[in-house]
């Protein structure tokens, strides 16, 4: 893939963040009552850098995406690429915009058209926004777009139908699309969680070298957080719990030496691919394991009806802010805020 | 309350699962096959030939890509296919008095009967799939209603105990209709619900799929303190590595509808001997510890109407040699170590080593 290779972005560009997501908040009215999906979120991603969003189902992941993607406004807030508020652009801004920054779906069966041909699907948006002029041209960047997601070799590919291929090399065609107009971000979400561990691997592996090849940046959304840590290391990871951000930090810190007790409770219930390990490794239980309607959200830190360091009359007060607890890592905890994170447990290594 | 001791001591569950272990088997698998009709006239062979046992008190787990036949076998075993699938081989089930059943030839009532009081099964995604009309209490009801003659009183009493043991409160989600329970709560609602007539045999497929991390633990946790409290024998069906590590005593690998390894959990995850096995665990994060090294496996699982020839897992093996291509490799023992048992299915398994590298510590201060 070496001939495709260009240049990283210039260190000048590197200092104005890709994206940023200021104060911004989603709020969705339902029967229930108004809910907020998002509330009250800052984040930024740097050229070729990533910042990965987990959090389990329901914390507003998607939601947050859809914003940074331009596909749904914030009902507070500021969405601005490379500096500007994208629901202030012209009308070229915004296409350039929406240009820049590409969308890769959970779902590589309901994101490809299944009466399109690989080759249609890709060649399409290079003709419609003139990245290359005519067939045979287009035709050839089709090729080597697969040739970047290691769909090799192409002809093979390219004259089938989505039904035709497999979980792994569908997600594939689905990237080779989104780099058909050269974005500055790609914004993944749960976009290899459908896919067998195996595959997985390889279509990580395949991202991580258009992050450092191209110089892509990613938002990159997922519930596992093996699979943050695996492609998020260099970067940094968010953690949201019912539509707020709850710990943020250096990804190698959320995973070895989390603050937040939400962000803790995550790490440890996760079952490790050793046995003697997964069935020695401490876990505090929680005090309940239901999770609060976004309708009706408890007072103060909404972790606070789950909370192992529940402090009655200063949890359910006010809502915690991001503080800083270590250096480049914050978290929104009363407790964790007053008394520290405590020790750095033993079986971290010290990030 | 998990049945191995921090020391690493095997508790009498891991004793009890090592091939010709304690007592006879619970269930004995031979030559276990099913098929599919696909139409016109062909089918496809979607388990292939499977020999296994499981032992009284056992927590088998079966592993393997998507596609591989996991479902299938389970389906199988409980005779509960759809009708364009046929299972053939020999599988006995082995009562507490005595009695063996031959499970392949009931039918009717003999049939009704070993479903849910010899054996029951929890179904992949089955937590979607409850009658959306009926509130729990009612399907509590119609299940013991329909294989016992359990009094309304004593059905209650059963369901209220299975419902704590899985850390629901029956006063409150007896009346819920399922919509109203989170997805975590109407797994564990379903896992009470298949031990209602007392199993000896569950059998859970994907119990965790798609449930959140906490709530994944928490249906973790509860199937280790209803096995420790029942004593049910169990095998669970999962793509997901760590859960085999942390729920079986004894995991087998399955690969285009055969088994290709079968063996103790610490044989297998820190032993194994099959290229394939070997490959699903270098392709799964850990979560602890720095950078992990990860592998994948090349290319994906074959089609069952094209098998390759040979060992099927030929054309993504990195050990694969011309032998490979030309006969099927049997499931034969690596071990003669008394009271272990690891079997696998790979001419070349002596050369098979899993050799983790050493985690680059550098990698743990990037930030
Ligand atoms: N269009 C909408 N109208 C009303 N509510 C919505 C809408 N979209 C999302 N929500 C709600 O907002 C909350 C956040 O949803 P979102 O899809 O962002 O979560 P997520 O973190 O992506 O979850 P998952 O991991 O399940 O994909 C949920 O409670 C969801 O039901
Ligand atoms: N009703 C059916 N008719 C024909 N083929 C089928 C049928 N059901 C399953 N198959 C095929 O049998 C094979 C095994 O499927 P099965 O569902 O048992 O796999 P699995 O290991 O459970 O996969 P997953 O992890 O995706 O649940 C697959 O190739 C599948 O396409
Ligand atoms: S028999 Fe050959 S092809 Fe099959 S797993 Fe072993 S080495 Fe690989
Ligand atoms: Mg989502
Ligand atoms: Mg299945």
């Amino acid at each position: 893939m070496s001939a495709l290779e260009k240049t990283p972005e210039t260190t000048a560009e590197s200092r104005t963040p890709l994206m940023t997501l200021a104060g911004v908040s989603q709020v969705f009215d339902t029967k229930a009552g108004p809910i907020r999906a998002v509330d009250n979120i800052d984040l930024s991603v740097n050229p070729g850098e990533v910042l990965c969003l987990v959090g389990e189902s329901g914390s507003g992941k998607t939601t947050a995406a859809r914003m940074a993607a331009g596909l749904a406004r914030p009902t507070d807030g500021k969405v601005e690429f490379a500096g500007n508020d994208i629901w202030s652009m012209n009308r070229s801004d915004f296409g350039r915009f929406r240009r820049g920054v590409q969308y890769v779906h959970q779902d590589p069966y309901a994101s490809l058209n299944p009466t399109r041909t690989i080759l249609q699907t890709i060649t399409a948006p290079l003709l419609k926004h003139r990245v290359v002029k005519g067939n045979k041209a287009a035709a050839d960047k089709a090729a080597e777009l697969l040739t970047k997601v290691d769909l090799t070799p192409p002809e093979n590919y390219l004259p089938k139908f989505p039904h035709q291929l497999s979980g792994g090399q569908r997600q594939r065609v689905s990237v080779a699309r989104a780099l058909t107009l050269d974005p500055k971000l790609i914004i993944a979400d749960e976009s290899t969680s459908m896919l067998d561990v195996s595959i997985r691997i390889s279509v990580l592996a395949m991202l991580g070298r258009l992050r450092d090849d191209l110089g892509v940046g990613f938002l990159f959304i997922t519930h596992d957080l093996a699979i943050a840590k695996y492609f998020g290391w260099n970067g940094k990871t968010a953690v949201m719990y019912l539509g707020r951000i709850v710990e943020f930090g250096p990804t190698p810190k959320i995973i070895n030496a989390p603050t937040h007790p939400y962000t803790r409770a995550l790490i440890d219930a996760i079952p490790e691919p050793d046995p003697d390990l997964t069935k020695t490794k401490g876990r505090e239980s929680l005090r309940s394991l239901e999770i609060p309607s976004l309708a009706h959200l408890p007072s103060g830190c909404s972790f606070h009806p789950r909370c192992p360091l529940f402090e009655d009359g200063l949890c359910d007060g006010e809502v915690p802010q991001l503080v800083e607890i270590r250096p480049g890592q914050s978290a929104a905890c009363h407790v964790v805020a007053r008394d520290g994170a405590g020790e750095v447990r033993p079986d971290e290594p010290v990030a | 309350m998990v049945t191995t001791t921090p020391s690493g001591k095997t508790s009498t569950a891991t004793a009890r699962a090592v091939r010709g272990g304690e007592g006879k088997p619970l269930l004995s698998i031979r030559d276990f096959k099913v098929e599919y009709r696909t139409g016109g006239g062909a089918t496809v062979q979607a388990v292939r030939g499977v020999d296994l046992d499981l032992y009284p008190g056992e927590s088998l787990a079966l592993v393997g890509e998507s596609g591989c036949g996991k479902t299938t076998f389970g389906l199988g075993l409980l005779r509960l296919l759809p009708r364009l699938g046929h299972a053939s081989g020999k599988v006995i089930f082995n009562r507490g008095d005595g009695t063996e059943i031959d499970i392949l030839g009931l039918d009717g009532r003999d049939l009704r009967e070993f479903r849910w009081r010899d054996a029951a099964m929890v179904f992949q995604g089955a937590m979607n799939a409850f009658n959306p009309v009926l509130k729990i209490r009612a399907h509590m009801h119609d299940t013991m209603r329909a294989h016992t003659k359990a009094t309304r009183q004593e059905i209650e009493d059963r369901a209220g105990e299975l419902l704590r043991l899985v850390r629901l409160e029956p006063e409150r989600v007896m009346d819920c209709y399922p919509h109203e329970l989170s997805g975590g709560m109407r797994q564990r609602v379903l896992i009470a619900m298949s031990l209602l007539l007392e199993p000896e045999v569950l059998i859970l497929d994907e119990p965790t799929t798609a449930l959140d991390i906490l709530t994944q633990r928490s249906i973790v946790d509860v199937l280790h303190e209803v096995r420790e409290r029942l004593g049910f024998s169990m095998i669970f069906i999962s793509h997901d590595l760590s859960l085999a590590a942390e729920l079986a005593d004894r995991v087998a690998t399955m690969y285009a509808g055969r088994l290709v390894e079968t063996g103790g959990v610490r044989d297998l995850f820190y032993r194994p001997r099959h290229p394939y096995t070997l490959g699903l665990i270098k392709a799964v994060p850990p979560i602890v510890g720095d950078l992990p090294d990860l592998e994948s496996i090349p290319g994906g699982p074959p089609s069952l109407a094209a098998l390759p020839k040979g060992c099927t897992f030929n054309p993504r093996c990195k050990f694969a040699t011309d032998e490979c291509r030309e006969a099927e490799p049997d499931l034969l023992p690596v071990t003669d170590e008394p009271g272990s048992a690891h079997d696998v299915a790979c001419i070349h398994w002596k050369d098979v080593h899993l050799d983790r590298e050493v985690p680059n510590q550098d990698l743990g201060t990037a930030s």
